[in-house]
């Protein structure tokens, strides 16, 4: 994520940052390190504690060609910000007749455990792929965290790219940048296998590699879909993953009820021949509670590769 | 008009929710504002807006909503922007006196001051917001007190006189082009019609009278103006005379066009929904 950041803000004069923490080494990991030092404190604006109106700054801004990224370094507080995501950028376009469109690009992150309780652990990301007009990008992959972050910032309409602290301990060698188009992206195949079908999303996703690592071993292969963009979410991949095997598991870090997971299902089920599948589909979310604090009632709460595989296993048998 | 008057097409100003005014102060086409009224294509946002969502940036109005004080941030970013470009332009934002109960009013008002972000908050101040006075909503009438707090300099006017008005305006536009930051301009005003129509609404209005109404009737700002320029010997009573039927005729021609005009194309229920659509 450094190293897109330093993409964007060294090749276009237009981007600037926004929000709390960034002259901070601790807000944000080391995903934006020195960024203030290198391109200055004009660029990398540091900001009172105002969510809302630094959300629709970057939301004018937007309007008036800058390409600003809003940092949100805990999605709980970006709540405030709603009016300004979801009443103004999501439908600047559509209230404009297609004339203009507010190009930001919100980066809210997703920071749970260490018995941080209910206000510093959620994930939302079904409530914004809920509403039109909002592109919803959620990286597993190291590469996806780099190329999707420039992709979201280089698109015209405005962008939340939410990313999962648990993913920040991953590596991997990249290849140079290749600008993407973020509206023709979609869910992505990161392993195929034919017994059972798993979509995941973020940390999710990762939960599902590991998982079929193992399930390996005992034989049974999986087809592992990472969604990537939650909104538009283009499910014809997933759709042919559960046909192909006829068994589907959805794994989310969110809450189950009008959730991802459930989306997922839904355009499955309207989509999938009758009879292709083999097994009633399968969702492993959150409980129905808001995060615990303690440390004993967290590793209960939260979905870890021993649930995905005991979901697996009860849809083999 | 009087803050217009000091402003040019490279400005972003943006509205709230009765800015058809401040869309034709802008230099924008009557017949198109009427055509978004009524929800037809050729309106200043192909119909997509209607009377609350207005936008000709072109002209510099960058647009209106109806969601209250939700441009305003809209409005410091816009300004912040030009600041970054360093091209010498000013946002405005227009608010009422209900929006600055709003918390993110008084965000956005510490956020310009801390950035120094070239952006005149404009509050009309017409005592009401939907039906309630502000002495109902607030412990003091004059909203400029907020200017106060967050160190921004500011001006209160009667907004019912266009050229003092006018003056404050451009006091306050100089200063935010000229990098002192963020200005915020109190024009104290009364709204004559109903919160959504063309009655006086004396009956539903809390605190509000028919002997108040009339007493602001008095102070009508284009009356005033028109005074002004005869006794000054601008212009006489026969030139403001041919003026005014020209700008009506003007005004029914619009329209008359408008309500002939088609509405958007099926299509459009799903073809703005993004900037390019795949929708």
């Amino acid at each position: 994520m450094l190293a897109a950041f330093e993409y964007l803000l060294g090749r276009y004069p237009e981007v600037f940052v926004i929000g709390q923490g960034l002259w901070s080494p601790w807000y944000v990991g080391n995903s934006m390190t020195n960024l203030d030092k290198k391109f200055g404190a004009h660029r990398i604006i540091d900001t009172p504690v105002s969510e809302s109106a630094c959300t629709g700054a970057a939301v004018g801004a937007a309007l008036a060609g800058m390409k600003p990224i809003v940092v949100h370094p805990r999605m709980d507080f970006m709540l405030y910000a709603m009016d300004a995501i979801v009443n103004q950028a999501a439908k600047w376009s559509h209230m404009v007749g297609g004339q203009a469109a507010p190009g930001v690009t919100i980066r809210a992150i997703i920071n749970r455990g260490g018995e941080q309780g209910a206000q510093h652990s959620q994930a939302l990301h079904a409530w914004f792929a809920h509403v039109p007009g909002l592109r919803v990008v959620m990286p597993t992959t190291v590469a996806d965290a780099r190329d999707l972050l420039i992709a979201s910032v280089s698109c015209q309409d405005p962008v939340l790219f939410i990313d999962d602290r648990w993913l920040y301990s991953f590596e991997d060698d990249l290849p140079p940048v290749k600008e993407l188009a973020l509206s023709q992206l979609g869910p992505q195949r990161l392993l195929t296998g034919d017994d059972v079908s798993i979509i995941g999303s973020g940390y999710s996703t990762r939960l599902a590699l590991e998982a079929a690592e193992i399930l390996k071993a005992s034989g049974v292969s999986v087809d592992v879909i990472d969604l990537r963009i939650l909104n538009p979410l283009d499910c014809t991949k997933v759709i042919e993953s559960a046909t192909k095997t006829g068994r589907l598991l959805v794994v989310d870090g969110g809450w189950g009820p009008c959730g991802i997971a459930g989306e997922v299902i839904a355009q499955v089920a309207e989509s999938v021949p009758a009879g292709a599948m083999k097994k009633s589909p399968v969702r492993l979310t959150l409980p129905f509670a808001p995060a615990p604090t303690a440390q004993i009632l967290e590793q209960a709460y939260y979905p870890t590769v021993d649930s995905v595989i005991d979901r697996v296993k009860k849809l083999m048998d | 008009m009087a803050v217009a008057a000091e402003l040019r097409k490279t400005d972003r100003v943006f509205g709230a929710h009765r800015s058809h005014s401040h869309v034709l102060s802008m230099g924008a086409s009557l017949h198109r504002l009427f055509a978004e009224v009524l929800a037809k294509e050729t309106g200043l946002s192909r119909g997509m807006g209607g009377s609350m969502h207005l936008w000709d940036q072109p002209n510099g109005f960058y647009g209106s909503v109806p969601i209250v004080s939700g441009t305003v941030p809209l409005a410091v970013g816009a300004a912040l922007a030009a600041k970054l470009q360093g091209s010498g332009d000013v946002g405005v934002a227009y608010l009422g006196d209900g929006a600055v109960e709003e918390g993110v009013v008084h965000e956005s008002l510490n956020l310009a001051r801390m950035l120094k972000a070239p952006v005149l908050f404009v509050v009309e101040n017409n005592l009401f917001a939907s039906h309630m006075h502000v002495s109902l909503r607030q412990p003091f009438e004059a909203t400029a007190r907020f200017a106060a707090a967050n160190d921004i300099p500011y001006e209160v006017v009667d907004g019912n006189d266009v050229v003092s008005l006018r003056n404050a305006a451009a006091k306050l536009i100089d200063g935010a082009r000229t990098g002192e930051g963020p200005g915020f301009l109190e024009a104290v005003t009364y709204r004559w019609y109903g919160h959504v129509d063309w009655r006086e609404d004396i009956d539903v209005g809390v605190h509000r009278s028919a002997d108040e109404l009339l007493a602001w009737r008095k102070r009508d700002p284009v009356a005033r103006l028109y005074q002004g320029l005869v006794s000054a010997g601008w212009f006489d009573e026969r030139q403001l005379a041919d003026m005014e039927r020209a700008v009506n005729g003007e005004v029914e021609n619009a329209w008359a066009r408008a309500m002939l005009d088609a509405k958007p194309g099926l299509g459009a229920v799903t073809s703005h929904v993004f900037k390019k659509s795949l929708v």
